[in-house]
This record gives structure tokens, sequence and C-alpha cells, in this order.
């Protein structure tokens, strides 16, 4: 049986070749994001911002009443909702943001959700509450602080991971590159405006720890061929190591990615956008791993002798006395 | 790499079924085909409030109402252990300002006495303080809580409300409530099933705190309305249900009771009027204590007053010595059963704020779960042929170490308890996509060497070899990345790091070492020459 070969053996791209074009345009990706990020902002879930997001079905209608539903709630008088189908037609998430100047009351957010529902059923009364999330402005402000500080954790701790199993250099060089899958994430989520929550820090977690893969398939190659080739120039081994890697890296994102479009399109409407970032999260990985992480040794200075044992101080006494003893004998 | 002596074998298979069959209950029962109660008593996945449905209240009571609560408390204490000091200890200027009890002694000399008189209040179990005592002009005496002395009433003011938490859901007939402490001031309150968490929220967002007063009969009644008390008097609003709405009492601070010393409460109804109330049972020191009020105050009138809140004021028309009291007050038939819970399981020490609310209902749940099935079969078997397809020989190893994978992973979670959540089933298809990564990096190396000419058993074994440091390498950075998700997650997310946690320990296992026993026998029965990878 001839078995299936996605990526040809002997592949000799001269991926390293177009190293600047790539880092200048990965920094701008990564600077527009920011720049998104802080003027756009994200669109927080209730999670994040406070506030109450509720999910009904309408039993008896085939597509549910959104813009009656938005004038309803609307006239509650905190602000305009976010209410959008969910699923089927006549399925609906409502979202009430917390308003400013409740913000640090405990209760408010609570006080403010029995009273969306109430209003909605007592309007409806083929209205079934599916879900109702409701958190006050303390708790949101927690999970916004909890978050941004996993986020930093698993970077750091990752890369000083690399660090130690490799050398300084790689460490840097995954820093960089989970950096630059964190921000074009965020950059996504910023500019589409997709709903940001607490899932959605689950799925950059897990971006982290997958897109950290292919780095770790490559920079182990190249670790391996350092002490292989040691007269080969870093930018011919780099590419030699991307191009010897190239077949388990598209192989490993292809696994992945085909047990995740089935979730991505026909699995439960709550699981969207975890699993939404996690695919656009796997794509920006695989790329920062060819691309970023490793040209960024050789601006960094990683040398063959990066993995060859440094002759210390000890040794160098140890045979220098060596030879003392020769010349005596 | 490839020797694998018989014991070793048992020992890998062994594990392997003994933790696969620990999947089968949950698989059946996810099924529904089986439901008995020996069946229940096995060890099975609990599905996550977002799957099963349910409610989560995330429950806050602040520091700054334990505080007050507890500055009440020692006002009460000084004046009572000044009052029965031998001889009594005059003090006035009694003042609670800026969270310090503080008063002057009417004698400077009693100063002694009443440092000794308050060591006990201020003493604190261990060895610092409870409060800070301070003397000021040499006669007045100021009480400051110490931080120590704080958190220790917070401490137990959570204790407790958390076990009246408990004693009211269960009285509310609710199966299997989670209720944990988070925190300092904070409690978890987890009911699967109950979808609407309105009646519970009720319940638990008032302290049920139960008061009998004197009413102040010598107010001015155009003074009580416009909220000014007599000396000696508070002021409290009638309850918005009571049938004197919108008006006050004023009523005499002290000589009254508290009704925490209730041994029952049950909802009835008046014999002569037919209105909803709710019966009390004092135990044996309440009883004393009400027989004493009602006899000493005979028509006189008392407020019954709830949470600060006047529900009526009857007369006291004669000696109730019986150690039970009927309470009116505009109930509803429900309201009355409500308060009757309340009462019954003792006030909450400290109200408590609902500061995070989830509640999901059973058929959305469902409905996910569902999904999330048909979504990662088809997932695993595009990943199945991809693998078999790629790899051949190789790629069916792959294949049957990944279904061993996911039911020793379904197996682990079942034994060690662990909650199946809606981000744990993507957790379930990440680790579907991911697990085959290993072999994936094994397969690919095997081909390398085999290409650049080692011979079939070499090829196999640096194949394993080669390929193991990555993928501990990765496989660890994972459980990094996981470790913090769990640390930082909570409910649902957290149910999504337990997934994928103990999924790359089952990885490590099946991807590694089962595929490596497999190709071994093969390649030690076969002898083959050539290998299709």
């Amino acid at each position: 049986m001839k078995l299936l070969k996605l990526v040809p053996a002997d592949t000799n791209i001269k991926f390293l070749k177009l190293r600047l074009p790539f880092f200048v345009l990965s920094m701008v990706l990564v600077a527009a994001s920011w720049g998104l990020v802080l003027t756009q902002g994200l669109n927080y879930g209730v999670d994040f911002a406070g506030g109450q997001e509720v999910r009904l079905t309408f039993e008896e209608r085939d597509k549910a009443p959104i813009a009656e539903l938005r004038e309803l709630v609307g006239g509650l008088g905190y602000g305009s909702p976010v209410v959008q189908t969910f699923g089927e037609y006549n399925q609906v998430s409502i979202r009430v943001p917390l308003p400013a100047e409740v913000e640090e009351t405990p209760g408010a957010a609570t006080e403010i959700g029995n009273e969306v529902i109430a209003t909605i059923t007592g309007e409806y009364s083929d209205a079934r509450t599916d879900g109702n999330d409701t958190v006050s402005g303390k708790v949101a402000g927690e999970f916004r602080q909890a978050a941004l500080l996993a986020l930093i954790a698993a970077m750091v701790a990752v890369a000083l991971y690399i660090w130690v199993r490799f050398e300084w250099q790689f460490g840097v060089g995954a820093l960089f590159a989970l950096f630059h899958d964190v921000s074009l994430t965020l950059g996504l989520f910023s500019l589409f405006q997709l709903e940001f929550s607490l899932q959605i820090i689950a799925a950059i977690l897990s971006i982290i720890g997958y897109s950290l893969n292919d780095t770790i398939v490559i920079f182990d190659r190249i670790r391996e061929n350092l002490k292989k080739f040691r007269k080969m120039p870093l930018p011919e081994l780099l590419d030699l190591s991307v191009n010897e890697t190239l077949a388990r890296t598209v192989m490993t994102s292809l696994t992945l990615l085909v047990a995740l479009l089935p979730l991505l399109f026909y699995g439960p409407e709550s699981l969207f956008g975890l699993v939404a970032a996690i695919t656009a999260g796997l794509f920006i990985g695989t790329y920062s791993s060819v691309y970023l992480a490793s040209p960024i040794l050789i601006w960094l200075g990683v040398t063959s002798d990066s993995f060859v044992p440094q002759e210390t101080d000890v040794d160098r006494q140890e045979k220098a006395a060596r030879a003392a003893s020769r010349g005596q004998v | 790499m490839l020797d694998f002596p018989l014991w070793k074998k048992i020992s890998l298979w062994s594990i392997t079924l003994l933790l696969a069959v620990l999947a089968v209950p949950s698989l059946i029962g996810a099924g529904g085909l089986i439901s008995s109660d020996a069946f229940e008593e096995l060890p099975q996945v609990n599905l996550g409030l977002d799957l099963a449905g349910g409610s989560h209240l995330l429950l806050e009571a602040s520091e700054e109402d334990v505080a007050a609560q507890r500055l009440e408390n020692i006002e009460e204490a000084v004046r009572l252990a000044m009052r029965n000091a031998e001889p009594r200890i005059r003090i006035g200027d009694i003042s609670t300002a800026d969270d310090k009890l503080s008063f002057i002694l009417d004698n400077p000399g009693d100063i002694d006495r009443a440092r000794e008189e308050l060591q006990p209040l201020i003493a604190g179990q261990g060895i610092t303080n409870e409060w800070d005592l301070e003397v000021i002009d040499t006669q007045r005496i100021v009480l400051t809580p110490t931080s120590a002395g704080l958190s220790t009433a917070i401490n137990t003011a959570m204790e407790a409300a958390a076990e009246v938490v408990r004693t009211r859901i269960d009285k509310l007939g609710t199966r299997e409530p989670t209720i944990i402490r988070q925190g300092t001031n904070r409690i978890v309150v987890q009911v699967p099933g109950l979808e609407d968490p309105e009646a519970l929220k009720e319940l638990l967002g008032e302290t049920a705190i139960l008061e009998f007063k004197l009413v102040d009969k010598d107010a001015l009644l155009t003074n009580v309305q416009a909220g000014i008390a007599p000396p000696g008097s508070q002021i409290f609003p009638y309850a918005e249900e009571s049938d004197r709405a919108g008006g006050f009492e004023a009523v005499k601070r002290l000589g009254g009771i508290r009704g925490d010393n209730l041994t029952d409460a049950r909802p009835g109804n008046d014999p002569q009027t037919n209105e909803p109330v709710v019966t009390i049972t004092f135990d044996s020191q309440g009883a004393t204590k009400f027989a004493k009020l009602s006899t000493e105050n005979v028509r006189e009138r008392f407020a019954i007053i709830l949470d600060g809140e006047v529900l009526s004021a009857p007369v006291f028309n004669e000696p109730i010595l019986g150690g039970s009291a009927q309470i009116s007050g505009g109930f509803t038939a429900e309201s009355a059963a409500k308060l009757a819970i309340q009462l019954s399981s003792g006030a909450l020490p400290v109200p408590l704020t609902v500061v995070e609310e989830r509640s999901v209902g059973a058929e959305l749940g469902a409905d996910s779960i569902r999904k999330g099935m048909i979504a990662m079969l088809i997932g695993s078997i595009a990943v199945i042929t991809l693998m078999m397809a790629t790899y051949g020989r190789f790629g069916i190893y792959a294949t049957v170490a990944l279904a061993f994978n996911v039911l020793i992973l379904l197996g682990l979670m079942a034994g060690l308890n662990a909650t199946l959540t809606l981000p744990g089933i993507a957790g379930f298809v990440l680790t579907v996509g991911a697990a085959v990564d290993a072999n994936v990096l094994i397969n690919e190396r095997i081909r390398e060497e085999r290409k650049r000419g080692r011979k079939v058993i070499a090829a196999v074994e640096t194949g394993y070899k080669e390929a193991s440091r990555a993928i501990w390498d990765a496989n660890i950075t994972n459980f990094i990345a996981g470790a913090l998700l769990f640390w930082f997650g909570s409910g649902p997310i957290r149910g999504f790091a337990i997934v994928l946690v103990i999924g790359l320990a089952t990885t490590i296992f099946t991807a590694l070492m089962l595929t490596r026993m497999w190709a071994a026998g093969w390649l030690r029965k076969g002898r083959p020459a050539d290998i299709n990878i």
C-alpha cells in the first residue's frame, strides 16, 4: 500500500532567506494588534465586564423577536443590550453590561439580572431561560487581574523551561514567538469584536502550550544539528533543521486541525469562541515557530559551541596539572 | 528501548485495561442505558453544572458588616461586664465611631478594676489579643480591633454562615448541593438540577435575625414618623408586607430578646383569622427569657423585628410561659414557609450578597453533550484516517493507542471523581488532536532513519529514542500552561484544565509506551526486512 506523504521528502525551502521581511511583517502585525486592543478595545463578556448574559429559547416561534427584545431590555434603563441569535433562530443571547455607576455595588448585577429575566418572561410567555450568567463588578475585576497574571506567568514559565532545557537564546526565541501568538490572537478578537470571556483565556493558555510544540520540535532538531554539523553557517543549519522537521510540523498541526474543525462547525455554540481562538492560534503558532522563533537564534548569536561543554577553570587546572606531570616523567 | 520482558508487558496491559474498564460506567451512564442503584455506586465522571444543568452562586459577606457586628457585640459585652462588676463600674459617653469602642469611666479610680474586667473580653484564643486596649486622659478607654481578631471573627462568621446556608438549602429539599468556602469572605453554592435559583437566592438573601423589643410607648408619634428617637430608644420601619407598611415604630434599645434560641419554626394559619403565621418554639433558655419578658410586661406592646424591619407589634395579653409564640405580619403562605425555614436554620451571622450567578438549563446541557460527542466522533475519524493513510501499520498502532488514551482519560477522571464540563469536552477533542502528535514525531523519525539507511530495528529504536526528548519537552511545557490554567480558572475552565493535564499524562503513557510495546512485539515476531512507513 502506498502511504500518503503530504510533505515530499528532502524539501529544501529557503525559509530563512525571507526572515527579515517576515520579521518586519510580524512586528507590524503585533503593533497593529496592540493598536487595535488599545484603541478599539476588547469586547469583554460578562466575565470581565460584569453584568448579565442570559440565553433564551422562544419555544413557540421560529424566529426570536430580536428588535423588540432590544427595545424592551433597553427600556429598563441599564444602557443598550447586545442581543444576538445563538444557534437556532429562535435562540438568543442577551447581554446587559453593568452600568459604570453601580460597578462597586456587590449585589447590583444580580438585581439587574433578575429584572431583565422577569421583564422578558413576563412579556413573552414562551421564553424559556436556558442559561444565565451574572457577574458583579468586583468579581469581574478579579477575573481580569487573574487572567492577565495567568497569561504572563504561563509565558514566562514555559520560556524559563526552554531556557533550562536548551540555551537562553532559545528561551528568548520561544518567549518572543509566544508574545507574537498571544498578541495576534488578541488583535483578532479586537478586530472582529468577538466576545472575550474566560473561555478565551483558556484558549490562549492552550495556544501557548500547543504553539510551543512545533517550536520545541524545531529547536530540538537545531540542537542536534548544531552538535552534528559544527562548521555549517547558522542560517543554513536553521534552514536544514526547519526542512527536516517540516513533515512533522505540518502533520502535527494538521491532526489538531482536523480534530478541531468538526467542533468548530458542529460543536456546541457555547464553545465556538474557545475553539475559534485555538484554531486561529494553531495557524499563528505554526507560522511563528518557523518564521520567528528560529531566525531570532541568528540575531541572538547561537553558535555550535552552545551545546559543547565549555572548558571550566577546574578543567584547565586539571589539564595543566596533567601536562605538568607528563613533563616531569 | 525495544526490550519488553514479560513482567513489563503484563504490567502495561493490566494498567491499560484496568483504567479503561473504569471508563465503562461513565460511557454507559452517558447513554442512559442502565439506571439502577448498584450502577450508581460505581465511580463515574461527574457532569459539571454547564452540562447537567443547575445553578452556581457565589455569595460574599462584607468584612465591614462583620466588623460592625463585632463592635455591637463588644459594646453589649462591655456594658454587661461593667454592670456585673462588684461593685458596679459606672461608665458613660459610649461611642462606636471609626470602628472603635470608646467610653469614659465616671470614676477614674476604677481604671485598674475596669482593665481586669475587660481582660477576658479582649484576649484572643492565641497569643495576640482580639482588641487593643488604650487609656486616654486616665479615664477614657478605647478598644481597637486587632487585625488578627478581625480575621478570626470573619472566619468564625463565615464558618457559621456556610453551615446556615447548608441547612437552609437542605430544607429546601434540593439534592446534593455543594457548599464550600472560598477565600476569606465568600461561599460557593452549587445546586445541580436547580435551573431557577430565584427561590434559593431569596432564601439566602436575608440574615433572618429575629428580635423581640418593647415598644417605647412614651415616644411621640410625630417624632417617630420624622425618625427622631427618644433617648434609649431606636426606630425601625415596618416591613413592606405588613399592614402598617410605611410606618415606623420606636422600641427600647435594651431589655429585648433575640430569637436565636429557637428549636423549631413552622408555617401555619391563625385559627381565628386564618392568616398565614409562623409558629416558633424556643429552647429552654429562650423560653425562660421570653416568659420573663412577657410576665414583666403584660398589657404592653412589643415589636417583632426581622432583619431590622417590624413585622407586627402586638400586645402581651398574658404571660407566655409555654415557650412557643406565633408571629404574624402580613405573610403569604409562601413567605411564611420561607421564614419558617430561615428561622429554624438559624440566623446568618452576617448578610450575604450574590456576586456571581450562573445557571444552565438541563436541556441546553444535554444538547451540548450530544453536539460535543458528534463533533468528537467526526474529529476522531478524521485523525484516524489521516494517521493510517500516512503511517500504515504504525498509524494503526497510533490509532489503537488513541482509543485507549480516550478510555484511560475518562477512566482516570471517573476514578478521581473529576468533573467533566463543557470546555472539558473541548479538552477531550484537543487531546485527541494532540495525542497523535507524539506518534507523528516518532514515525517521522523512523522514516528519516530508514532513509538514512538504518536497519529496521535500529531505525525504530532510534526513532523512539530521539523523538522522546521533544515529546517530553512539549508535554511538560503544555503541563505548565495547563497547571496555570487550573490555578487561574474556576468551574468550567478548571474542568478544561483537568482534561488537558490528565490527557498529557495518558498521552505519554499510550503514545510512547503502548505503541512501543506493540512495535517491539511485531519486530520480534515478524522480523520484517522492511517497513512501509
